[in-house]
C-alpha cells in the first residue's frame, strides 16, 4: 500500500502540471473575489473564511477526475484490482494520495490567501485547522464520485454534479467554524460534527467506492 | 404460496399492473378532483393568512411525495443490490423524475405562498434549503441513469449513488439547521399535536395527500411499464439485427 502511495505521489508531482493546477486555481478563485465583490476590507475580512473554504472545495473539485481517470485508461486499475490488496485499501491510497497533492498544498496556502482577503488575526488558527479536518472528507467523498464516473467519457460535469450536494454538510460545518473562529466565538461544536463527518466518510465511503469501483470494472 | 416477490417477474408485473393502474389512474383522479375542489371552494378563508392558505392542498402532498419519493427509490435500489430483480431497478428510475417534479412543484408552490406571508420569494431557511439539496441529488441520479451506457452497470450505479446520497442528503439537512434558523414553521399535521391544523383544512388536505400518492403510485407503475416494454424492444430489435 506503500508503495501504491509513493507511486501515486511520485506521478502527480512529475507527470504533467496536476500538482500545481489546483493550487493556481485556489489563488485565481480568491484574486478574482475582490473584482466580483469590490475591495472593502471590511466586506471582504466578513466573508473571506466563506471564500476561502468554498475555493479549496472548488480547487479539490478540479483534480477528482485525475484520481482514477489516467489509470482507468492505461489500464494499470484493473491490475491493481486483481492485485492481494482489497480495492477498499486502493481507493483509500488513492483517496489519501489525493489529498497530499491536492488538499495539503491548499491548507498551508489558505493562511497566505487569507492575508489577501484580509482575514482578522484570530482566524488563522480556525481556518486552517477546520481545513485540516474537513479536507479529508472533501478527498474522500471525491474519490467516491470518481469511480461512478470512471467509466462514462467526458464525465467532468456529471461529477461535479454527483460531487457537489455531497460537500454539503462539509463545507457548511467546514465554514461555520473558519467564520466563528474568525468572529471569536466557541467553535468545538462544529469543529466535532466536521470531525465526525470526517471519520465517518473515511470510514464507511471507501467500500461503496470499492463497489462501485468493481462494478465498473466489470 | 403467493409471495411479493412473484412480481419481480416482468410478465407478472406487467399483467398485474395493467389491470390494477386504470383503477388506480381513475382514482387518483377522482381523489384530486374532490381533494383541489373541495380544499379550493368549500373551506373558509384563514383569518389571518386570507385565500393565499389554500396553496397548501398542492405544497404539502407535493412536499410529501417529494421525500417518500426518494425514500421508495432507497428501498427499491436496496432490493435491486439485494436480490437483483430488474423490475425494482427500473422502478427506482421510474422514480427519480417524479420525484424531482414534486420537488420543483413544492419549491414553487412554497416560494408562491412564502410571498405575501413571509415578505419574500425565497429564504435560506432549513427546510427550503435541504429541499434544494435533494433536487439536487434527483438531478444527480437522474444524470448518471442517463449517463451510462449498460442498464445493469447503470443500476447498480445508481443504487449505491441513491444509498450514499440518502445518508448525505439526511446529514445535510441537519446540518443546515446548525447553520441558519428557520422561518418556515414546524410540522403540523403530526398526530399527537394539540396545535394541529383545524378540521376544516385537515380533511381536504387529506384527501389531497391521498391524491398525490395515488398519483404517484399511477405514474411510477406507468412508468415503470415503459421501461420494461423499452428494454423488451431493445432486446428485440438487437436481435433482429444479429439474425
Amino acid at each position: 500500500m506503500i508503495a501504491l502511495l509513493m507511486r501515486d505521489l511520485r506521478l502527480a508531482v512529475r507527470a504533467g502540471g496536476g500538482f500545481g493546477l489546483g493550487l493556481a486555481f485556489f489563488l485565481i478563485v480568491v484574486a478574482l473575489v475582490p473584482f466580483s465583490v469590490g475591495p472593502e476590507t471590511a466586506l471582504l475580512a466578513r466573508i473571506a473564511p466563506g471564500v476561502l473554504w468554498l475555493g479549496a472545495l472548488l480547487a479539490c473539485l478540479l483534480s477528482l477526475d485525475r484520481i482514477l481517470a489516467l489509470d482507468w485508461e492505461d489500464g494499470s486499475l484493473d491490475l491493481l484490482a486483481t492485485a492481494p490488496i482489497p480495492l477498499e485499501g486502493i481507493v483509500s491510497v488513492k483517496a489519501l494520495a489525493h489529498w497530499i497533492t491536492t488538499a495539503l498544498p491548499l491548507v498551508i496556502a489558505a493562511p497566505v490567501l487569507g492575508v489577501l482577503l484580509s482575514l482578522p488575526a484570530q482566524g488563522y488558527l480556525w481556518l486552517i485547522v477546520s481545513l485540516l479536518v474537513g479536507t479529508p472528507a472533501l478527498s474522500v467523498i471525491g474519490t467516491f464520485g470518481a469511480a461512478l464516473t470512471v467509466g462514462i467519457k467526458r464525465g467532468g460535469l456529471l461529477l461535479s454534479l454527483l460531487v457537489l450536494p455531497l460537500y454539503v454538510p462539509v463545507l457548511i460545518f467546514g465554514a461555520e467554524v473558519a467564520r466563528r473562529g474568525a468572529e471569536g466565538q466557541a467553535v468545538q461544536v462544529h469543529l466535532l460534527l466536521l470531525g465526525a463527518i470526517t471519520c465517518g466518510a473515511m470510514a464507511l465511503l471507501p467500500f461503496a467506492s470499492a463497489a462501485v469501483l468493481r462494478v465498473n470494472l466489470r | 404460496m403467493a409471495s411479493i416477490w412473484e412480481y419481480a417477474n416482468p410478465r407478472k408485473f406487467l399483467e398485474t399492473s395493467d389491470r390494477v393502474l386504470p383503477w388506480l389512474a381513475a382514482l387518483a383522479g377522482v381523489a384530486l378532483v374532490v381533494g383541489l375542489v373541495w380544499g379550493f371552494f368549500f373551506t373558509p378563508d384563514d383569518y389571518r393568512q386570507g385565500s393565499t392558505v389554500k396553496i397548501i392542498y398542492l405544497h404539502v402532498p407535493s412536499a410529501l411525495i417529494a421525500i417518500n419519493g426518494w425514500l421508495m427509490m432507497l428501498v427499491a435500489s436496496l432490493i435491486w443490490l439485494i436480490r437483483r430483480h430488474h423490475v425494482s431497478a427500473l422502478a427506482a428510475r421510474a422514480a427519480a423524475p417524479i420525484g424531482a417534479t414534486m420537488t420543483v412543484i413544492a419549491l414553487l408552490t412554497g416560494a408562491i405562498w412564502g410571498q405575501p406571508m413571509w415578505g419574500t420569494w425565497w429564504a435560506w431557511d432549513p427546510r427550503l434549503t435541504s429541499f434544494l439539496i435533494l433536487f439536487l441529488f434527483y438531478l444527480g441520479y437522474i444524470a448518471l441513469w442517463a449517463a451510462v451506457e449498460d442498464d445493469d452497470t447503470a443500476a447498480d450505479l445508481t443504487s449505491i449513488l441513491c444509498l450514499v446520497g440518502s445518508v448525505f442528503a439526511v446529514l445535510s439537512r441537519y446540518a443546515v439547521n446548525f447553520w441558519n434558523q428557520g422561518l418556515h414553521q414546524g410540522a403540523s399535521l403530526s398526530m399527537d399535536k394539540a396545535d394541529n391544523v383545524a378540521n376544516v383544512f385537515y380533511l381536504p388536505l387529506l384527501v389531497c395527500m391521498a391524491a398525490f400518492v395515488l398519483l404517484f403510485l399511477a405514474l411510477v407503475l406507468l412508468r415503470t411499464q415503459t421501461e420494461i416494454r423499452a428494454r423488451r424492444m431493445r432486446a428485440l430489435l438487437a436481435r433482429e439485427r444479429m439474425s
